[in-house]
């Protein structure tokens, strides 16, 4: 199905009856709010302009001209991405909540502590961050620092909202769905290495150089075995990564290889620890991180644990089926209509995952730059190899 | 033009678009011998994560090598020898306590020996004991308080919360004996402040719990350390100093023991009763951090069979023997050298007395201030990343490098 533009859907009256509807269920909700709730603001708007200008039809002709088809889908757009953006935000949210309770508590402390079991910390260390200064180095190129900062921020929420909760929960569904997800994840070091330059600190230079060199060395194997799981799917679109998953059996069982691979190398992709080298804290101080202050070392904080989140929702969708349960048909108990039970499996596997992640960060030291990219080219990527050779094996045999 | 007056480029000139001529720059490369822009200068500290106190330390990198170390102490230095020469002896104790945070005890004891030493006294048999037991407890503490620095320094918490979750054993162990956690003002001149046999705190009681606490408990972090690769390929084979440069640079302690130096005061010139307890000391001859890390873990092991067999003696001496006795406030006047083997190394006293109730001068020895000035052979073709495991291995305290 050609997608050419964002407008070619506005102009139709009702955008579900377009061939260019790329969304899911998701969208009718904003779409009937944004309807009624635009045919309030024409109404009153059209009766505010007539109290100013009576005898005159120049408040119908506003409020028509306002409240039609193709500003309603508009607004509906904007509202949708806004709760697919709350959606995953409060995801993360409670990721971010998982790592510091389960950290506390295997590490014999208690953890959060504001709010009902200590999830409202996240929302009191964001005010914090906001109330804090925002400091910055004069010799720093000003422009670079920002816009790097909001560019990895920006692609990181970006990429988190891409990623589906369900068949009926996503932003677009089309072809290159899990292309786009990883070109953005591949911006990253790039724009790590620029704002460690920018800031003019050895540190943050330091860090930014490790960041590149360390991504670079793990983006490789880590896109061999995205290339290899799509070759054994046969298409780059996520729903029917899920689809088939439920249909044959999880990608884990041929991929077991890729599985474990793919784990440490997200793992290293969103720096988390042992892989946290670029923000080494005991030499480097924050690494890229250094300079930045306030609200911005809030969020980018935050945008970390969106990539991490990222990290596991990609998982889940390439090896471990998504948001289907193997030989149970969600569909058919009649739960999904009014509960979001697929949307609740999905998050609950990537919280699995992400609780892998964080008894790896539990028990294991900083790995060492020489030793990461060691492990990276020499370790990995034969396994990467390997895992496309089982799998071309199983593609060829007609196993799959 | 004269030669001498075109020394330092003209930078403010340069910025406003001057021309940079060759001849300036061949110049300026003669003068700072090469033109180091592969090198650069990193200036760890004062205020950084891997400083565990207040010091510096610069080190020159190439590219992630370091190629010099330069560490620079005496941020801290509040002229702690200058004001022991205007206090009377027992006003003296308290401000040992200050000369190091993870164990005070120590210099404390130490100041009291070199007194006694000069006062020609020897101490009853109990009190001898009991400060055995107090140096062990402390370099209990202090070892934690390193391994949980090394914890961070390797980048993992966990590391760090259960060792100082055992190090808070060890303090209460501190407040059962004298009460308070860390500047304790327990040894005196002529024995301790208190004797052990309470019935409200129950020291020896809980001393021996707390012991066999710890046996299982160590084995906790030795688990959780030495059988992950993470841990232990940051610590084998970096930071190598050779037996003869750690001899010759004045090393002692654990970081000496390391490299295969088999020397240790408590043992080979023992004082107090360190001569009647029965104890190994830990010699490894690799030379490197892990070494040091394993001579420092094997102590604690040791110091826990001091203490047991230090408590068992007290207990058989009871209830009624002295641990105090009553000491002349003046020291004849005379010159005295007392040595002890602190929890990082050798520290020494030298009193010189002139028959007053002041010391006429107290200079410390303090084993880092010697130790740390060995930063250069062990940094030196490391990597960056390396830099704090490797200082942690010194076990830094700047209460008493800069007195």
């Amino acid at each position: 199905m050609a997608y050419s533009s964002i407008l070619d859907w506005i102009v139709y009256d009702n955008p579900m009856e377009s061939p260019f509807y790329p969304f899911g269920d998701a969208y009718n909700l904003p779409y009937d709010i944004a309807y009624k709730l635009w045919d309030i603001i024409g109404g009153t708007l059209a009766w505010l302009v007539n109290l100013i200008l009576p005898d005159t039809n120049v408040g119908l002709r506003i409020s028509e001209w306002l409240v039609c088809t193709q500003t309603n889908n508009f607004f509906a757009l904007v509202l949708f991405m806004v709760i697919i953006f709350l959606v995953a935000f409060i995801a993360v949210l409670i990721s971010l909540w998982e790592e510091r309770k389960v950290l506390g508590r295997t590490m014999d402390r208690r953890g959060t502590m504001i709010g009902m079991w200590g999830f409202l910390q996240c929302v009191a260390d964001g005010f914090k961050t906001f109330m804090k200064d925002n400091v910055q180095s004069t010799r720093a190129d000003k422009m670079t620092y920002i816009w790097t900062a909001s560019l990895i921020i920006g692609t990181s929420v970006f990429i988190d909202c891409l990623i589906p909760l369900s068949g009926r929960w996503f932003v677009v569904d089309y072809g290159a769905g899990i292309l786009i997800v990883m070109g953005l994840y591949a911006l990253a070091p790039f724009l790590i290495l620029v704002s460690g330059w920018a800031q003019n600190n050895k540190y943050s230079l330091i860090g930014g150089i490790r960041a590149a060199e360390m991504m670079i060395s793990y983006e490789v194997p880590m896109l061999i075995i995205i290339a290899t799981m799509c070759l054994l799917n046969g298409s780059f679109n996520i729903n029917d990564f899920v689809n088939n998953q439920y249909d044959t059996v999880w990608y884990i069982i041929p991929g077991i290889v890729g599985f474990i691979t793919f784990l440490i190398c997200s793992t290293a992709e969103s720096e988390r620890a042992p892989f946290d080298l670029a923000e080494a804290e005991s030499e480097l101080v924050e690494g890229w991180q250094t300079e930045y202050s306030g609200m911005k070392w809030g969020l980018i904080m935050l945008a970390d644990y969106m990539r991490g989140a990222t990290s596991c929702g990609m998982i889940v969708i390439l090896f471990l089926g998504g948001w289907t349960l193997p030989f149970i048909d969600l569909t058919a108990t009649g739960w999904t209509t009014w509960w979001p039970v697929p949307e609740l499996v999905f998050l609950l596997k990537a919280w699995i995952v992400f609780f892998i992640m964080i008894m790896i960060r539990v028990g294991v030291g900083r790995v060492r730059t020489d030793s990461i990219l060691n492990l990276g080219w020499k370790v990995f990527m034969p396994l990467a190899i390997l895992n496309l050779v089982i799998v071309l094996a199983l593609k060829v045999g007609g196993i799959f | 033009m004269a030669q001498n007056e075109c020394q330092i480029p003209d930078t403010i000139a340069i910025a406003q678009g001057a021309e940079v001529t060759k001849e300036m720059v061949d110049q300026y490369n003669a003068q700072s011998g090469q033109m180091d822009m592969d090198k650069m200068w990193i200036i760890m500290g004062p205020q950084h994560p891997f400083s565990h106190g207040l010091w510096t330390l610069k080190i020159c990198a190439d590219g992630e090598i370091v190629t010099d170390a330069d560490p620079i102490v005496g941020y801290l230095h509040r002229g702690w020898e200058k004001e022991a020469e205007n206090r009377t002896y027992p006003k003296i104790i308290p401000m040992a306590d200050r000369l190091c945070y993870a164990a005070s005890m120590t210099y404390t004891h130490l100041f009291c020996m070199t007194c006694e030493k000069a006062l020609g006294i020897e101490v009853p048999e109990k009190a001898k004991y009991i400060r055995i037991v107090a140096d062990e407890i402390n370099r209990l503490q202090s070892h934690l308080m390193w391994l949980a620095a090394v914890g961070t320094d390797l980048g993992n918490y966990t590391a760090f919360l259960w060792a100082s979750r055992e190090r808070e054993y060890w303090m209460d162990m501190n407040i059962r004996l004298c009460g308070a956690r860390l500047t304790t003002n327990y040894p005196r001149i002529g024995g301790v402040r208190n004797d052990v046999f309470d019935e409200s705190t129950r020291f020896l009681r809980d001393l021996y719990r707390c012991c066999d606490h710890f046996d299982k408990s160590i084995w906790e972090l030795i688990n959780l350390i030495d059988n992950n690769s993470t841990f232990t390929s940051r610590m084998i084979g970096n930071g190598i100093i050779s037996r003869e440069r750690c001899a010759n640079l004045g090393i002692t302690g654990p970081a000496a023991r390391g490299t295969g130096i088999d020397y240790d005061i408590r043992r080979d010139d023992p004082y107090d009763n360190y001569d009647k307890v029965d104890f190994e000391v830990p010699v490894l001859t690799t030379g490197d951090s892990y070494a040091r890390y394993m001579v420092r873990m094997e102590e604690m092991i040791q110091s826990v069979k001091i203490i047991r067999q230090a408590a068992k003696k007290i207990e058989a001496l009871g209830e009624k023997a002295p641990y105090r006795l009553k000491v002349p406030s003046k020291i004849p006047a005379g010159r005295t050298f007392c040595k002890l083997e602190d929890p990082r190394g050798e520290s020494m006293m030298y009193l010189v007395s002139d028959g007053s109730d002041q010391p006429y001068r107290l200079k410390v020895r303090s084993p880092i201030f010697v130790n740390v000035s060995s930063s250069k052979d062990l940094l030196e073709g490391c990597r960056i990343a390396d830099v704090p495991v490797i200082m942690a291995m010194i076990d830094m305290c700047l209460g008493e490098t800069d007195r």
